[in-house]
């Protein structure tokens, strides 16, 4: 250790020192961040890698390209207003008999058929029928010959917006929208529409599951921000026992309770408040029921934590100043539970977006949210393309919102910290 | 006497009152499902109903007879420890570092660090199938560690964060001073005082990894399924007395988890309150 004289500042001596202990402070950033290295490295390949991944598969499309390779290339310079030439033909015959010995073609018509109904149709059967390479010059007519559909224009741009190697198309998809022969974005033929709905569901349901919990979190927050803390501790269980316990558990719970013949509907029956058991699960009501369940220790918690810093006092100032109770409450005490009820609101309603189990397990066919059909192209049809896509606008909204909630609860640590 | 009781207007009384009312209704909404599955498991008949015919443990008999739920259970338990193990050497490190690192890019690296909370179960159990399935992780018990050790570390990394904001460094500084290697320091002052916050950070790591189902969906061959997953399938399929008696079990390990966190913040608080 170095040290100065306390008599002078002596320049020679002082550089240098300052020198090294922006050295010394550098070592310790550095050894700061070979602490925290391992885990970025670790979620690189655990976390962010397969989300990038996921994001990427929603604008692959190298299939069809992979399949068809001479078609594809043909077409680059086709003008996509009359039907293409001679060449393309040929080159669609060249790669049918290639993909056919490779046993490929089931690649290229699953992608062409999500976006022409029908195309692995038109594929199979001219793979089947094309029994050797036409002579050159007559591939046009031998093919349209085969099956009038390659005399088609949509046929070829289907084709050719199938062609990567990147593509709109599942996004799109997602949000209802397909292009046409053209080449415009227009609305998907109603069959396939079905995404904006799951979309407006899933917010629909995450919206009542957060007024819900807001409506019956709200007094419960409030009671045990002002009871005895030796009594709101004890009380602190019926919220932290629920929070704690498994999922699984609580969403079995709740089918137990409200299935035809369980505990709530024959109560009710027994009491004869009602004749015939109603039906309690496996519809919407189910679901907001346990969501709402399941959900609601997420704002009592960030409720609870706001209520708590406001001063009694400031009521107490109130009232003595001559306003009346319900003033009082509505005028100062509401706004100051403003930013707990922004963040209880807002967590609710993030999580309650991604939510699978408890609607896959408690809800009907059409109380389905988005996640559900993430899982079921992913797993069931494997149009993993859509999945991503699909996927993508979740996460989309679900960082957007996360974004507004971590600004919402910092301001809420800055001002808390300057009131205290 | 609390603040409620010195209500003057019959108003106030009455809105009290409403408050009370309500919040009892809330408390045993939250609590009554948990509380109303219990006694079905020991009941002896085979009806998810009440009364009960009669008392058993038939169903508990069931489930420790069953390799399919025994497995599942010690399925659980394997991952679960695993991945604790392995979230709080990942988690510890980074919220050490975390604590000294000084940069305008912190907020974004701490964003991301956490960022498995917030992100859809789903939309992490599609990019993890995706990406494992080629490198042969999915069906494994090693994919499905990794997988939860992602989505627990964040836990570990705020607890033990929380518990170093608290930590005064002086001590660490004067441990230095009086010639105690870094290893040293760490091991006789650092980590006996940041030991609750590590063993919160474990409990929280294990409750995330025993409660996932999601990605135990996607990912877990049949040799790998979870107890919540077992579960899942169970109320697919048909609710047998067994998954009640599963429940009781699961909720079993959430009380001990609570109460022993619950342990930990009554002893820190005291520590705290007798330093004041």
């Amino acid at each position: 250790m170095t040290v100065t004289s306390p008599t002078g500042a002596d320049v020679s001596t002082e550089v240098p020192l300052k020198r090294r202990l922006r050295r010394a402070e550098r070592t310790r950033q550095v050894k700061a961040l070979a602490l925290v290295a391992p885990l970025l490295v670790f979620l690189l390949f655990t976390f962010a890698g397969p989300i990038t991944g996921m994001l990427w598969r929603a604008v692959d499309d190298r299939e069809v390209r992979q399949v068809l390779p001479h078609t594809i290339a043909a077409l680059a310079d086709w003008n996509g207003k009359d039907l293409p030439d001679e060449k393309a033909y040929a080159a669609l015959a060249s790669d049918i008999q290639a993909a056919r010995a490779a046993g490929t073609i089931a690649i290229a018509a699953k992608r062409l058929n999500y976006a022409l109904n029908g195309f692995r149709t038109i594929l199979t059967s001219t793979s089947r029928n094309l029994k050797a390479m036409p002579q050159a010059g007559t591939a046009k007519e031998t093919l349209g010959k085969i099956n009038p559909a390659w005399r088609e224009r949509s046929t070829w741009t289907t084709i050719k917006d199938a062609g990567g190697p990147v593509t709109g198309f599942y996004l799109l998809a997602a949000l209802d929208l397909t292009r046409n022969a053209d080449g415009a974005v227009v609305a998907a033929p109603p069959d396939q529409a079905i995404y904006r709905e799951v979309f407006t569901r899933t917010f629909v349901i995450s919206l009542s599951v957060t007024i819900l919990c807001l409506i019956l979190g709200f007094p419960v927050a409030y009671l045990l921000a002002t009871l005895p803390p030796v009594r709101s501790n004890l009380l602190m269980i019926f919220v932290l026992l629920p929070f704690w316990t498994s999922l699984l558990v609580r969403t079995c719970a709740w089918i137990v309770l409200l299935q035809s013949k369980g505990v709530v509907n024959d109560s009710l029956l027994w009491l004869g408040i009602i004749d015939a058991p109603l039906r309690l699960i496996y519809n919407r009501f189910g679901v907001c029921v346990a969501m709402t369940h399941v959900l609601l220790p997420f704002m009592i918690l960030p409720l609870y934590s706001s209520m708590k810093a406001i001063s009694p006092a400031y009521m107490r100032a109130a009232t003595s100043l001559g306003a009346p109770p319900l003033t009082a409450f509505l005028r100062i005490y509401l706004p100051q539970t403003l930013p707990g009820i922004g963040a209880g609101s807002l967590l609710v309603f993030i999580l309650a977006l991604g939510y699978y189990i408890t609607p896959a397990l408690v809800g009907g066919a059409a109380d389905q949210m988005i996640s559900y059909f993430i899982a079921l192209y992913t797993t069931e049809t494997a149009n993993w393309g859509l999945a991503s896509a699909l996927g993508a606008v979740l996460l989309l909204a679900t960082l957007l919102l996360a974004l507004v909630y971590g600004r919402l609860v910092q301001g809420q640590q800055v001002t808390g910290g300057m009131k205290n | 006497m609390s603040d409620h009781s010195s209500l003057r207007t019959p108003s106030q009384r009455i809105a009290w009152t409403a408050t009370l009312i309500v919040s009892t209704l809330v408390f045993i909404f939250l609590i009554a499902p948990i509380l109303a599955i219990m006694p079905l498991s020991f009941s002896s008949g085979s009806y998810l109903t009440y009364p009960l015919p009669g008392l058993s443990l038939r169903w508990y008999d069931d489930f420790i007879n069953s390799p399919r739920w025994m497995n599942s259970l010690k399925n659980s338990m394997i991952i679960g420890i695993a991945s604790t193990l392995l979230s709080m050497v990942l988690g510890t490190l980074a919220a050490l570092g975390l604590a000294q690192w000084k940069s305008r890019f912190k907020p974004l690296v701490l964003a991301f660090v956490l960022s498995p909370v917030v992100v859809p179960g789903v939309i992490t159990a599609v990019g993890l199938y995706f990406f494992f399935a080629p490198i042969g992780l999915t069906g494994s018990y090693v994919g499905l560690i990794l997988a939860h050790t992602a989505l627990a570390t964040p836990f570990v990394v705020i607890t033990v964060g929380a518990t170093l904001q608290s930590f005064d460094t002086n001590l660490a500084r004067a441990a230095a001073s009086l010639g105690a290697s870094p290893i040293y320091a760490f091991r006789r002052v650092i980590l006996p005082l940041i030991l609750p916050g590590l063993a919160s950070g474990a409990l929280f790591a294990f409750a995330t990894s025993f409660d996932e189902v999601v990605i135990v969906l996607f990912m877990a061959g049949p040799e790998q399924r979870t107890l919540p997953r077992e579960m899942f399938s169970g109320i697919r399929e048909n609710i047998s007395p067994t998954i009640t008696a599963a429940a009781v079990i699961l909720t079993t390990v959430s009380i001990i988890l609570l109460a022993t966190l619950e342990a930990l913040r009554r002893r820190n608080e005291r520590l705290k309150g007798g330093g004041a």
